[in-house]
């Protein structure tokens, strides 16, 4: 199968900071890769370089076959990459139905005139949000009256119902609590199920290895590599965010909790 | 939701009534109703609600109701504009100037001042955008600046701040017509025909009705309102408001214009602030350097009072108007209830108080803020 991403050798260098030193990925449809790392291990600016907010210094990223030059995250928007962002992903104050089409509001016809089509909007946010194991009071439910889960929740399901290829989620799961977490993570795997290729960001190896398929971790703007699940234990991967020693050490005294 | 088994037991189900209420406007609405009152159990004999009461306070509202749209779609936009009192005089003097003092035809001064003033709107949006300054500030510049121009320019050229003749000046004037005119005479003289409503019965009017027709300044205030709700709550473009308020990054990240939602909304602003103008010195027949002195604060709180957030993101075009409704019918039953005016101020200042209070309240049971 060929890759529906493949990242070559990306480097990015802010000025005289270099943020990523060469790191090569590649992403398939129906899988959900896992991005693993500590803070300022670049998992950032990798994925932005991949969702065309940045551009890298060097290196080389194949879209579905072709070599990629996004200007701006629009550009990669409309070719079908998707980035949910932790914070910004939802609009609270607004009604989950003017949420989810936001950007791309359907439009009817009044004599003459476009008009927002309300009936079109509610009827798809009720049935997604329905398919997703959400259930809403109605579709003008204001997103502040959502848990944090369920508004990634919400945000997945929009970028999947706008035709994302490839989805990234910058740590979905790191404000969340256990059950708010294991929704998310369960609506990763229904997207994942329907052939879309699941970018997950994320410093939470427990949580990464209750989804992944492979796993790469980035530490100091290189990676160790890619594996694939069985192949590595959950121990392996943390050892390979810290940076090796310090970690095992510590997890000595503290009895595994880290 | 019909199937128990699907519902999440933590949702409180809302009675029917419950949800009808319990909306942005509901505080505007609930302040209506309560000014009304008061005023018909204490000003009832006083002619506040005869034709020419109701005209007088319709008059006053539909003006705070102009100004109030453009700066409840600039709120909900996220954004301020502390420049509409200035724009007005401005505005208005610039209408004289063009066409009094120069002489031009009042349709061409009125059509240059809207094309001047809706630049200046697209100004101060652009700055604001562009420089990332609170739109507080920039606006609180522009206050000044043209407040300044509005004395500096006529005194410059006709030696006085007040410049008249304008009535003359626009006889039989197409565009003139549209802003000063007054519409359904035929139906007010029919009225006053069949004593539905007083009229004169001495000297030259002698006969004629005291209401003679619908001032068009009433006519542009319902149609701002009317399309200012449309566009908000009906279109593309009004999503793209609440969104641009509510959350400027998020709304980026999904591809909405903010940058072009908001300048366009100040320009807005200004349009609606040069329609106010173009009424007043149609009215007055003269334009005034002091004209429009704190009409941007009284905007906002009609906005306010209608139930918008200061920050952005929510509000009701309705509700506004409703705000603009109570502040115009206050400011005139006073005086029919023969209240010293000077407590009109503490009036506005509880009402101000207490539908800010009930508005935040609805408001978190909306959108579940805490």
């Amino acid at each position: 199968m060929q890759p529906i991403i493949r990242m070559t050798n990306i480097e990015k260098h802010f000025g005289s900071v270099i943020a990523l030193n060469g790191v090569t990925v590649d992403f398939f449809p129906g899988e959900c890769h896992c991005l693993l790392g500590d803070n300022g291990a670049g998992k950032s600016t990798f994925i932005k370089t991949m969702s065309g907010v940045h551009k890298p210094t060097r290196g080389e990223i194949v879209f579905e076959g072709k070599p990629m030059h996004f200007d701006d995250p629009r550009e990669a928007i409309a070719a079908g990459i998707a980035t949910v962002y932790q914070d910004l992903a939802m609009i609270p104050l607004m009604s989950v139905s003017r949420n989810f089409f936001m950007g791309n509001e359907p439009i009817k016809h009044r004599m003459g005139l476009p008009f927002f089509d309300h009936e079109l909007a509610n009827e798809v946010t009720m049935n997604e949000m329905r398919a997703m194991g959400i259930n809403l009071r109605g579709p003008d439910q204001a997103v502040g009256t959502l848990s944090g889960g369920e508004r990634q929740t919400v945000a997945i399901a929009r970028a999947v119902y706008f035709g994302a290829k490839v989805l990234i989620l910058d740590e979905p799961t790191s404000a969340l609590g256990v059950r708010q977490t294991a929704n998310v993570l369960a609506t990763v795997d229904r997207v994942r199920k329907q052939g879309i290729s699941v970018v997950f960001i994320t410093h939470n190896v427990r949580h990464a290895m209750a989804v992944g398929d492979r796993f790469t971790v980035l530490n100091r703007g290189k990676t160790f590599g890619t594996a694939t699940r069985g192949d590595v234990t959950p121990e392996e991967l943390q050892d390979m965010m810290a940076g090796g020693q310090e970690l095992a050490t510590l997890e000595g005294s503290l009895g595994g909790t880290v | 939701m019909t199937d128990a088994t699907n519902s999440d037991e933590r949702i409180k189900e809302m009675s029917r009534l419950r949800r009808a209420l319990i909306r942005p406007e509901l505080g505007g609405m609930v302040g209506c109703v309560a000014v009304f009152t008061f005023f018909l159990l204490s000003a009832s004999d006083s002619g506040m609600f005869s034709s020419t009461g109701v005209l007088n306070w319709s008059v006053v509202s539909a003006q705070f109701m102009i100004i109030a749209v453009g700066a409840c779609l600039l709120m909900i936009a996220g954004e301020f504009d502390l420049s509409v009192g200035s724009m007005i005089g401005f505005a208005g003097m610039m209408i004289a100037i063009f066409g009094v003092t120069l002489g031009w035809p009042m349709w061409m001064a009125i059509l240059v001042t809207f094309a001047i003033c809706i630049a200046l709107g697209a100004l101060n949006g652009y700055i604001v955008v562009r420089t990332g300054l609170p739109s507080f500030i920039v606006t609180l510049a522009t206050l000044f600046i043209l407040r300044g121009f509005t004395i500096f320019i006529p005194q410059t050229l006709e030696r006085k701040t007040i410049i008249g003749g304008i009535s003359e000046a626009s006889q039989g004037d197409w565009l003139a017509a549209i802003f000063g005119g007054k519409v359904l005479k035929g139906f007010f003289a029919w009225l006053g025909d069949i004593g539905m409503i007083s009229v004169f019965e001495r000297g030259n009017k002698a006969g004629q009705p005291v209401v003679d027709g619908i001032p068009m300044l009433i006519v542009w205030a319902l149609g701002l309102v009317i399309v200012g709700h449309i566009v908000l709550t009906r279109t593309r473009f009004g999503n793209w408001i609440f969104a641009a308020g509510g959350d400027a990054q998020a709304a980026r990240y999904v591809g909405v214009p903010v940058e072009r939602v908001k300048i366009l909304m100040f320009m807005f602003t200004a349009f609606c602030a040069t329609v106010f103008a173009v009424c007043q010195v149609m009215e007055f027949g003269s334009a005034g350097a002091d004209r429009g002195l704190l009409k941007e604060f009284e905007a906002i709180i009609a906005v306010v009072i209608g139930g918008a957030l200061l920050t952005g993101g929510y509000g009701s075009v309705i509700g506004a108007a409703l705000g603009a409704l109570i502040f115009g019918v206050v400011q005139q039953g006073l005086f029919f209830a023969g209240v010293e005016s000077s407590l009109f101020r503490v009036f506005l200042g509880v009402i101000l108080l207490l539908a800010v209070i009930l508005n935040t309240y609805i408001r978190r049971l909306i959108t579940g803020e805490r």
